[in-house]
């Protein structure tokens, strides 16, 4: 499914990782909103090793992560096999195997602006929503949420960039399959490996002008927040 | 006939509160005590926002029994609860705000419509208007509202004034009264202000390190004594009674007031026959004489008898009086302020009659429960 013309931009990793990033931070959407949650309100005594896992691939070199990965997810690891067991393909050097490695990669980045939204909240307004008969599941929706929309915003749309961007762990647990895990960041380092500046600067470009958008839209509705009380 | 009952117990850290009251069914018991009394923190617990043990029932509903293991966690407490600070939804416009509280509570037991709320605090051209944009005394009326379309069994009100400037309190404090007033559930006011525990409440709790150190009607001898004895400045001592107004002389400009069988003079009250005012009788506004006194400029001159002399400071004495009852009861409570000399002089004791002249009488409000000043009527 490669790109048949060599000169054309080659669009197949672009959308690859577009769709990689998309996967990704909607599993972390759905996993890091309650694991942000408990981490702002509990008191748990193991609470800070919960939190320092979760902050673990800020300081890793994703290598070592990717490594990690590879051997879970290989034929021969523990999580290839029990996906092997429930009847489940390969998970190495597939979508799926990236999907999960990413998911691990941009969790802090994800979960840490939700956990800081959350807290913010305080207890008051969720104590307030229970005084007027909000059940727990409610209070939430209907409150805590609304009230975290910018930490919503933030972490999707960090969680969107940096998985767009991830370039170590996708090499070691995805290889460089074209169409199936070969993303952009990998494209690129393949074109200038080859020598193929032109096309290196091309996918460059507009990785660099999609990256540059999107943070662009979380300042921008960072500053319509705080400016208009609409 | 049945009102709050509350037995609760609560460790937080070096504080415990261990607290136990009874409240009638109707009108405003105040929670009044130092800051660090506990008072946020019994009114909190009555919620379920702290879990404490003990037993909590308002009317038939038994919200809390530790003995029957029964908890209803704070949603289901058909309560109304203002905060300190409005704690307002900021996402949610005014109306938005309002609506919240009504589509939670059950149709069936809606008392308070959107309208009557709304007309009630005043809050018809606000309710377009984002939380973000309102003052701090409408921030407070929006919060009122909210908790008034519970249609709650009990209202909570956290020092609800505390974090208001004096213009706005000014502001919210005719709609507290008239609320208080109108409302048919007991109100629980959190207040660590004399003057507003004076004004609004009808009953009295008052916390101290955490325990009842005292409670009853306010305008009871108790309440009195209670209030003197928590006042910093010893000189404003004195005691309460809600009384009825009789009539007027508009020759002199002055009304006058029956209470236990008393009729007070003071100057013309706008009021009509039959209303009920709530009256102050300042400590320091009344002294004491053996024989009745004649040819005297002041008008409120009652026999009485003497209860109790408490000291007060090095050179005065506190005596607790009861007026001479002729409506039956223990008759109306009575505080003065004399010097040690004088009651040494006058060779004053308990049981004593004397003659109490009041020189001033103050009024402080309308009384907020629409119960008669004399003993409260028979219900059903």
């Amino acid at each position: 499914m490669g790109g048949p013309a060599a000169a054309a931009l080659d669009w197949g990793p672009l959308f690859l990782a577009l769709r990689l990033a998309a996967v990704t931070t909607a599993i972390l959407l759905l996993l890091g909103t309650p694991l942000a949650w408990w981490l702002a309100r509990s008191r748990a005594p193991w609470r800070p090793a919960v939190e320092a896992l979760v902050a673990l691939p800020l300081v890793l070199p994703p290598t070592v992560l990717g490594f990690y990965l590879l051997i879970a997810l290989g034929p021969g690891g523990p999580l290839g096999q029990a996906w092997a067991a429930l009847g489940g393909g390969p998970l190495a050097f597939t979508f799926s195997g990236l999907v999960i490695g990413s998911v691990l990669y941009s969790l802090p980045f994800v979960v840490q602006p939700l956990e800081t939204a959350f807290a913010g909240l305080g207890r008051a307004p969720l104590e307030a929503a229970a005084a007027l008969g909000a059940a727990p599941w409610d209070r939430f929706l209907t409150v805590a949420v609304p009230l975290a929309r910018r930490g919503f915003l933030s972490a999707a749309v960090l969680g969107f960039a940096h998985t767009l961007g991830e370039f170590g762990v996708v090499l070691m647990i995805g290889g460089n399959v074209p169409g199936r895990t070969r993303v952009v960041s990998i494209a690129v380092y393949d074109h200038v490996e080859a020598l193929e500046y032109a096309a290196a600067h091309r996918l460059s470009a507009v990785l660099l002008a999609v990256s540059f958008l999107l943070l662009l839209a979380v300042f921008a509705a960072g500053r319509a927040n705080r400016l208009g009380p609409r | 006939m049945t009102g709050v009952e509350v037995r609760l117990r609560l460790a937080r850290g070096a504080f415990t509160l261990d607290a136990s009251f009874t409240a009638p069914e109707r009108g405003v018991t105040a929670v009044f005590g130092a800051s660090g009394a506990g008072k946020s923190t019994l009114l909190r617990a009555m919620a379920g926002l702290e879990r404490g043990d003990g037993r909590v029932a308002v009317g038939d509903e038994v919200w809390q029994d530790s003995a029957a293991g029964r908890f209803l966690p704070t949603h289901r407490r058909p309560l109304g609860y203002v905060f300190q600070e409005a704690v307002l939804f900021d996402h949610l416009s005014v109306a938005g705000n309002l609506g919240y509280a009504l589509v939670r509570t059950p149709r069936e037991r809606r008392r308070v419509g959107l309208d009557q709320a709304v007309a009630q605090l005043g809050l018809g051209a606000l309710l377009d208007r984002r939380p973000e944009g309102l003052s701090g005394g409408e921030r407070q009326r929006v919060a009122m509202a909210r908790a008034l379309l519970r249609s709650p069994d009990q209202l909570h009100l956290d020092e609800p004034m505390s974090a208001l400037d004096a213009p706005a309190r000014a502001e919210i404090l005719p709609y507290l009264e008239r609320l208080h007033r109108e409302l048919a559930v007991p109100v629980l006011y959190v207040s660590h202000s004399r003057e507003e525990v004076l004004r609004l409440a009808d009953h009295l709790v008052l916390l101290e390190g955490g325990r009842v150190a005292a409670t009853g009607p306010l305008t009871g001898l108790g309440a009195s004594l209670a209030l003197a004895g928590a006042a910093a400045e010893d000189d404003d001592a004195g005691t309460m009674a809600d009384a009825v107004v009789a009539g007027h002389d508009e020759e002199y400009a002055l009304s006058w007031l029956e209470v236990g069988g008393l009729r007070v003079t003071l100057p013309r009250v706008d009021a009509a026959p039959g209303e009920v005012r709530r009256l102050r009788f300042h400590a320091r506004d009344v002294s004491l004489a053996r024989h009745r006194p004649e040819a005297t400029s002041i008008l409120n001159v009652f026999p009485a008898r003497v209860v109790e002399l408490r000291p007060a400071g090095p050179s005065q004495v506190l005596a607790v009086l009861r007026l001479a009852a002729t409506g039956g009861g223990e008759g109306v409570p009575l505080l003065a302020s004399i010097t040690r000399r004088s009651a040494a002089v006058l060779e004053l004791a308990p049981g004593d009659e004397v003659w109490a002249q009041v020189k001033a009488v103050a009024l402080v409000g309308r009384p907020t429960a629409a119960a008669a000043p004399a003993p409260p009527p028979a219900r059903p």
